[in-house]
């Protein structure tokens, strides 16, 4: 015999003010097997637990209704309660009053009516409740970190430092990622190597991690706590574990000088054509970690030539002392077991050249970009004016290496353009422009800088003064304004940038007369990032950024447990904000990864596997892998049927097999067919 | 191959020599072009900037004319006429929209005439195709190819080409010889609607756009619209008041293409340009 206690929340005036909760006490208490019918103003607080509690003690009861919010916000509190009051936590359900009655009418007697019907409809469910037991899973105490930039780095140290192995894979032959590159950084001006490569060499050099360059992931497989992810292995014909690093090799390279470095996003300059440029056999920049290495198998004539069966070049290998070089090596598949995965690929730049990746976003050709060599985008430019760039941090421009006396810095290249297809702010743009200005000014006195922008978003500790400071102190000029087009003149016998644009505070026209220009491109996800994110079974928007589980109360965690993002890889941020946002994914790792089992909802899909007919329907439909096609044997080992089975660590409960079983063997425990058809039959009343 | 024809109140008037040049360039690639009959003012810039319903009727009806010709492509010389039809055309998809104006135009509409610029009648015949048949090499031809501005714009409607960067032009003409040069005024504004109002204002933007196109090594420009013709070749003398160093001979798409098919400039009314057509060395 049931015995329900229906509970009902005024929610302070969220829910009193268009429902009568008396009357929706007195009305539900007459329902068949509701035992006791209460309300209260706040269900959620300490008395009003206490009151669920109480109940559940004195009368014995079978079952509770909480009649209040959604079950999002408040269904594990409830369940928390019950159980420390001895109901199995499975035997509580909510009706939710708030969201989806009371918020939405205005009519507070039709809104009473569907309030009754919303706890009629869960008290049975809650009648045809059974008792549940969570499912324990073993964990697997290692960590995986997926890029190595700032963000992947100061995860991987945090969840070393907390006792766990990590292990970390970065796709380019160094970890250090785009803030390697970058020339000083906002708002303190500090000198972004500076304060990056020791942590660089940490991780190198920690016993907790194992660092795995030059490496993507390939597959992932398993559930939370218990990961198998196999990863690529890029062959990188040098074998680093014999290599010292002396630099015999790259030195040697006949095409040294040559070709265009990525980590420069391949600067060039007119004047000097070796400048920027490195060897087919090259470490990406001095601090790289590991100092080791990396054959370029497009540009290498070893390589290039053993294609056609000849074997040509090969300098590196007669100089290497260590006989480090392989000119066979290949890539290699490495398997490996984790509890837990961080995402930190970063972003790159929207590319402004005509062609995009997504077909939906276009460039901007009236720039120039691409045709005209002084027109830089800002990563570019960091390179130019950083210590370590190609210049050695002389502002030179890349057409005929002269000093620029003029720079036109232009904002929002593609961030909060509709018409190019991008709706976002990039956020760091205003904050790196004026940082920029400043650089410039520091080194070139006498020079001008010109800002257009739309609107100066400078959020953030000493961040606004830091504007201030470059317009007042460092005198740059800011127009608030955008430009329309850039032309190629020459004045004097001097290549110019005509930069027409608009000052929307004067209302007139503006033209400079620049000698380089800096595009401040949108931030976009790393090229891959949608794939891998489906390799993870992650959510991404339009764009390509990964999706939180929820952006307030749960900005690190995904949707696919066990995996957590941080950094640019989620949206734009800036250096202190993704440093901040590694650490917490690295605790929230921590924190799973210190219990010794996991315990997962045992809300979720069994198959009858006596009525199962095997068509693999389910399978196929599963969108997290979780069913599988099992054979059935007797004792003596004759195959009786094959039938589908359902691993209980993957299976997230979502339900798609039930939908799709055409002989209805599959069922989605505490929310079986029976319960829906009893919650819709309970209307028909 | 047969296609409609509009064209439109330039090339009846002001531009005749436009026509005559299209004419004649278009036949010498057999192409033939069945005029509208009794074909009405696509609406241009007035139409559009006053009644939003008069501005689809006016090349709604053009389009019905079109169709009962059973004309499946149409044709227009001039870039606003064009841009014009092909806008019609794409609201006339709407069901609620072609049902309104068939009924002010008293005509069937069925949405389906595609509408082409220049551009597009020569990739319909082929680049290739017009590089075979072609009889001399424009070789002494340095052009500076000017796309204007509606020849791409608006992107949305017009779906053709890098609407800030277009290269169809130089595509076609460096195919039959000539050395398009890289410039910066392809898709600058000429004045366009202010040629009568504003002439001081026109003769500044023809004379970025002139000299522009001698600062890039160009000995000729190139159009492909005849209002853009009238203001750069009819009002020259303007922009050589504000210094330009040159003449700067204006020649139609249809003349070059016509003159490597073999055609006197003659025949393609080259002769009634009012700026001289003699090119530099």
């Amino acid at each position: 015999m049931a015995k329900i206690g229906v509970f009902t929340c005024w929610c302070g005036e969220n829910i009193a003010r268009h429902v009568d909760c008396d009357a929706v006490s007195n009305a539900v208490a007459k329902l068949p097997g509701v035992h006791c019918s209460l309300n209260y103003k706040y269900m959620c607080s300490e008395p009003g637990q206490n009151m669920i509690a109480d109940k559940i003690k004195e009368l014995g009861l079978t079952g509770v209704v909480v009649a209040s919010c959604s079950p999002h916000m408040h269904l594990k509190t409830f369940r928390k309660t019950a159980e420390n009051a001895g109901l199995n936590p499975y035997l509580v359900e909510m009706a939710n009053i708030r969201e989806q009655c009371s918020w939405v009418h205005s009519d507070r007697e039709i809104a009473t009516a569907k309030a009754i019907e919303l706890i009629g409809m869960a008290v049975e469910k809650v009648r045809r409740n059974h008792a549940l037991e969570p499912i324990k899973v073993p964990v697997t105490k290692r960590a995986l970190v997926i890029g190595a930039g700032v963000a992947g780095i100061q995860a991987a140290l945090d969840v070393a430092a907390g006792g766990v192995e990590v292990v970390v894979v970065e796709k380019e032959p160094s970890v250090g990622g785009k803030m390697a590159g970058l020339s000083e950084t906002f708002p303190t001006l500090d000198c972004s190597q500076c304060i990056l490569t020791p942590r660089m060499v940490e991780v190198g050099q920690h016993p907790n991690i194992k660092l795995m360059t030059y490496c993507e992931v390939e597959k992932v497989e398993g559930f939370v706590g218990n990961f198998k992810v196999t990863i690529r292995k890029k062959a990188r014909y040098v074998d680093i574990t014999k290599c010292t690093g002396c630099g015999a090799c790259w030195n040697a390279c006949p095409m040294k000088g040559k070709i265009d470095n990525a980590f420069d996003f391949n600067l060039g300059f007119g004047h000097d054509k070796k400048l920027g440029k490195r060897s087919a056999i090259y470490v990406p920049f001095p601090q790289a970690v590991p100092a080791r290495p990396t054959v370029d198998a497009e540009n290498c004539l070893r390589l290039k030539s053993m294609k056609n069966g000849k074997e040509l070049c090969g300098v590196c290998q007669k100089q290497c002392a260590a006989n480090a070089i392989n000119f066979h090596d290949q890539d290699e598949l490495i398997e490996i077991e984790v509890g837990a995965i961080v995402v930190a690929t970063g972003y790159q730049l929207y590319s402004i050249g005509k062609e995009q990746e997504n077909p939906n976003i276009q460039g901007y050709a009236e720039y120039g970009y691409g045709k005209y060599k002084d027109v830089v985008d800002s990563l570019q430019f960091e390179r130019i004016i950083s210590a370590s760039g190609p210049t050695g941090g002389e502002p030179l421009r890349p057409s005929d290496g002269r000093v620029p006396e003029k720079i036109v810095f232009i904002q929002c290249v593609g961030s909060r353009d509709n018409a190019k297809g991008i709706t976002y702010c990039s956020k760091i743009c205003c904050m790196y422009t004026a940082k920029h200005t400043m650089l410039y000014k520091h080194k070139v006195h006498d020079g001008e800088a010109h800002v257009f922008y739309m609107d100066i978003r400078s959020g953030g500790k000493k961040y606004d003064e830091f504007v201030r400071r470059a317009i007042e102190q460092d005198g740059a000029i800011y127009h608030r304004g955008r430009v329309s087009k850039i032309e190629e003149q020459t004045v004097d016998g001097v290549k110019k940038l005509m930069v027409y644009g608009a000052d929307t505070l004067s209302g007139k026209p503006v033209v400079v007369e620049a000698d380089m220009v800096v595009l401040a491109c949108a931030m976009t996800p790393t090229t891959g990032a949608p794939q891998l994110a489906q390799k993870l079974s992650v959510g991404y928007d339009e764009y390509g950024f990964l999706s939180e589980s929820h952006p307030k109360l749960r900005p690190v965690e995904t949707n696919a447990a066990g995996v957590f993002v941080c950094g640019a890889c989620q949206g734009p941020k800036d250096i202190p904000e993704t440093v901040a946002q590694a650490s917490a994914a690295a605790g929230k790792v921590l924190i799973m990864l210190s219990q010794p089992n996991l315990t997962r909802e045992p809300e979720i899909a069994r198959v009858d596997e006596r009525l199962c007919a095997s068509c693999g329907a389910c399978v196929k439909a599963c969108p997290f892998q979780a069913i599988t096609k099992e054979e059935i044997r007797d004792r003596n080992g004759n195959l009786v049927k094959t039938t589908s089975r359902v691993n209980p660590g993957l299976c997230m409960g979502c339900g798609t097999c039930v939908a799709v079983c055409p002989s209805k063997s599959v069922d989605l425990v505490g929310f079986t067919d029976d319960q829906i058809y009893a919650q819709v039959e309970s209307l028909a009343d | 191959m047969n296609i409609g024809y509009y064209p439109g109140c330039a090339l009846h008037g002001s531009s005749d020599d436009y026509e005559t040049s299209v004419r004649a360039c278009l036949k010498a690639l057999g192409v033939q072009l069945d005029e509208l009959q009794d074909w009405i003012c696509c609406g241009a810039t007035a139409a559009h900037s006053i009644n939003k319903k008069l501005a689809t009727a006016l090349p709604a009806r053009n389009l019905g004319i079109a169709q009962k010709m059973n004309l499946d492509r149409l044709f227009a010389p001039c870039p606003m006429c064009s841009m014009e039809l092909k806008k019609a055309s794409d609201e006339l998809q709407n069901d609620e929209v072609r049902a309104e104006m068939e009924k002010i135009v008293e005509t069937p509409l069925s949405g389906s005439v595609d509408v082409l610029n220049l551009i597009q009648v020569f990739q319909a015949v082929g680049y290739d195709v017009i590089a075979e048949k072609a009889t001399r090499k424009l070789e002494e031809f340095k052009p500076a190819c000017y796309y204007g501005c509606l020849l791409t714009r608006p992107p949305k409607t017009l779906k053709f080409d890098d609407f800030e960067h277009p290269t169809s032009m130089d595509e076609l003409l460096a195919k039959l010889g000539a050395s398009p040069v890289e410039w910066n005024c392809k898709t600058v504004c000429c004045g366009g609607g202010l040629t009568l109002c504003d002439a001081d204002g026109v003769a500044q933007m023809s004379h970025r756009i002139l000299k522009n196109a001698l600062d890039s090594g160009a000995n000729c420009v190139v159009v492909a619209c005849p209002m853009c013709q009238v203001n750069l070749d009819m009002k020259q003398a303007d922009a050589k008041k504000l210094g330009l160093a040159a003449d700067v001979p204006i020649f139609y798409l249809t003349d070059l293409v016509g003159m490597a098919l073999g055609l006197k400039p003659s025949q393609l009314d080259v002769h009634r340009h009012f700026t001289q057509t003699k090119l530099s060395k």
